[in-house]
């Protein structure tokens, strides 16, 4: 076995590498909860390929033929039901552990230097998967597939004099058919995985690069045994945070299966009743509502019901609820803050992320709903609020009361 | 600190609120819905055949399929197909749809996945809901589809209902009466239909038995992978302080 690895060392870095981002890479010892939706993410993106690459066998992107396909799968094809289940619940718990992964590096301030590359690249990867999610939920070729995908793709008509012209070359088609549907198929099985790839490879090189934060935001590195150079607070991430991840991925996966198997559907959140009727380009559906990980930015897209500045209401919904999403991208140049961690921040920076996630909550929950005057009076108040957490920051996170960090790792 | 109090109060209040009030509609009755039940969904089966594969499809679904619930091919060849099509053919409609576009004014829509887009409770309202109306096209309506393209097809096992309106200060109340007794007596005729619904529900996703039954099978494993796992991370973090 040592002259294999020894014959391969000579000729491919292996051992190096193997030492470098698992044997010999330091990780801080106190990682929490929060920490294990970095590699649930990876195991999410694995069988999101996997069984993509199952569906795609007997999927047919075909305006015509693309429902009665996933009918298919879930009937004629062994065990597709059970590819096809763990593909569609796969979508929306990458959602969940994206969310949550977003969410810790948003407490513990994994954004703030030196890992504000590490935190574009992960708002990159966010963008892709959002753009998968779409071009994917187009495929089934289902009613919210259809007139969910008319909505958003409307949107670039929104934009002033090229807006009607970008849209037809987006969708190649005057309006949305056969042909969108086969260039969306495209992206979401070639295009979008391969630059996920990429975007992924180049955010776990980021990390491996500065090294991981942790609940307590103090940098490990800062404190090395003078002897080995090794940081005194951090330990080898194999074996130890590869064992701790296996026990995190088993519960992941039992939450994961028990949607699965149980409730794949998931009350109607994960796959969409109305999803269970072939897109009928006639018949626009009373309600429309994206999936639920879309619904706090739909809110923000249909709160602004004025037209302002010369520019109209539906631009400007658009306006926001890109902003809404890029602004996450901001947080490293927003948080002024001297230490990292919500553990040493004071009541401003708690108050703010509390109303945000209220916010988020709430602008999804209202998303899932038709308008009426009062929900859309909601979602602007908490519009504003989503907005506030991230415009405020400079000033709030400035002014805050701190406390001191401590030099080492609690347990 | 006051704000979130306010906030978080709206909050746990949403889903309670009458301001925040659903979409209404009529009341739904509760499917009686088993999909174990082999000698309801040979039932349901046989009245699906017979009543609605005339008009609707059930394209994605074939007829081998039957042997789930417990019918042979034999069966299957005998009780379900009578448009003269193998035992392994889908279950498509004797009628074109084409044909369905001239006489009700739409297609009759594909019924294989009816239960996952209506939901049961919605079938199965539906399906008892039919009342006399001369007002449209085919002298039916319905008290949870207005208006519905469908007549009533199971107006002689149930009669004929009519509509009583009832105004009080609560805003109108809309109620069927029987008018004229079908072959079925009412206890008979709900039995009828929620086996019929029972089989749509089966329709709409025919691996759902064994979908649960491997879904045990499956957190069985799960549950002692964690207690193997989690003996293993115990056994290495034991010397990290």
């Amino acid at each position: 076995m040592n002259k294999i690895i020894e014959w391969i060392d000579k000729r491919f870095p292996l051992t190096s590498n193997w030492k470098a981002h698992l044997s010999e890479y330091y990780a801080p010892k106190n990682f929490n909860f929060w920490y294990f939706f970095g590699s649930l993410a990876l195991l999410v993106l694995v069988n999101q390929i996997l069984t993509g690459i199952f569906l795609t066998m007997n999927y047919k992107p075909d305006a015509g033929m693309a429902f009665a396909s996933v009918e298919y799968i879930m009937r004629d094809v062994d065990y597709g039901w059970l590819i096809r289940y763990m593909h569609s619940t796969g979508a929306s718990m990458f959602f969940v552990v994206v969310y949550l992964h977003m969410f810790r590096g948003m407490m513990y301030g994994s954004y703030q230097k030196p890992r504000e590359l590490l935190w574009l690249v992960g708002m990159a990867i966010f963008l892709v998967l959002m753009s998968l999610a779409f071009t994917g939920y187009i495929l089934p070729w289902g009613q919210m597939s259809y007139w969910g995908a008319q909505v958003i793709v409307s949107m670039f008509g929104a934009i002033p004099t090229i807006g009607e012209s970008l849209q037809q070359w987006v969708l190649g088609d005057f309006t949305l058919s056969d042909v969108a549907l086969n260039r969306f198929f495209a992206y979401h099985v070639v295009t979008l995985p391969l630059i996920m790839l990429v975007l992924v490879f180049a955010h776990i090189l980021a990390l491996h690069e500065v090294g991981s934060n942790n609940p307590d935001g103090i940098e490990i590195k800062a404190n090395k045994n003078p002897k080995t150079g090794i940081p005194v607070d951090g330990i080898p991430f194999h074996p130890y945070y590869s064992v701790k991840d296996i026990v995190g991925v088993v519960v992941f996966l039992m939450v994961f299966c028990g949607i699965v198997f149980f409730a794949p559907e998931m009350g109607g959140y994960f796959l969409e009743y109305n999803n269970f009727i072939p897109a009928n380009t006639l018949q626009t559906p009373d309600h429309i509502a994206p999936v639920w990980y879309f619904t706090p930015y739909y809110s923000m897209l249909r709160a602004v019901t004025v037209n302002f500045l010369w520019v109209d209401a539906k631009l400007w919904g658009v306006i926001l609820m890109a902003a809404s999403v890029v602004i996450f991208a901001f947080l490293p140049w927003l948080d002024r803050s001297p230490v990292k961690s919500i553990r040493y921040k004071g009541k401003y920076f708690k108050t703010a992320l509390t109303l945000f996630v209220i916010s988020f909550f709430v602008l999804g929950w209202l998303g899932t709903k038709s308008p009426t005057p009062l929900y859309t009076l909601l979602a602007q108040i908490f519009t504003v609020i989503y907005f506030a957490f991230f415009i405020l920051m400079p000033w709030y996170s400035k002014i805050d009361k701190t406390k001191p960090e401590p030099k080492r790792v609690k347990e | 600190m006051k704000k979130i109090t306010i906030v978080i109060f709206i909050l746990c209040m949403a889903p309670f609120s009458d301001l925040f009030a659903a979409e209404s509609g009529m009341a739904l009755d509760s499917a009686p819905v088993s999909t174990t039940d082999n000698a309801s969904l040979q039932r349901g089966a046989e009245s699906f055949v017979n009543y609605c594969l005339t008009c609707h499809g059930a394209s994605y679904m074939r007829y081998n399929r039957h042997r789930d619930i417990g019918f042979t091919n034999e069966e299957i060849l005998t009780k379900l197909v009578f448009t003269g099509q193998k035992v392994g053919g889908l279950m498509e409609s004797a009628m074109q749809k084409k044909e369905g576009e001239v006489w009700f004014g739409v297609a009759p829509p594909d019924l294989s996945v009816i239960a996952r887009s209506r939901g049961a409770d919605w079938l199965y309202t539906y399906l008892r809901a039919f009342y006399r109306d001369d007002s449209t096209a085919t002298g039916w309506n319905n008290l949870v589809f207005d208006r519905a393209a469908m007549p009533h097809v199971f107006y002689q096992l149930q009669g004929e209902q009519k509509l009583v309106i009832k105004t009080s200060d609560k805003g109108e109340q809309k109620t069927l009466v029987l008018d004229k007794q079908g072959e079925m007596t009412k206890a008979e005729f709900d039995n009828f239909v929620g086996d019929l619904v029972n089989y749509l529900v089966y329709l709409g996703e025919p691996h759902a038995n064994a979908r649960k039954e491997l879904g045990l099978t499956v957190m069985a494993f799960l549950l002692g992978m964690l207690i193997l796992s989690y003996a293993l991370k115990r056994e290495y973090w034991k010397d990290i302080h």
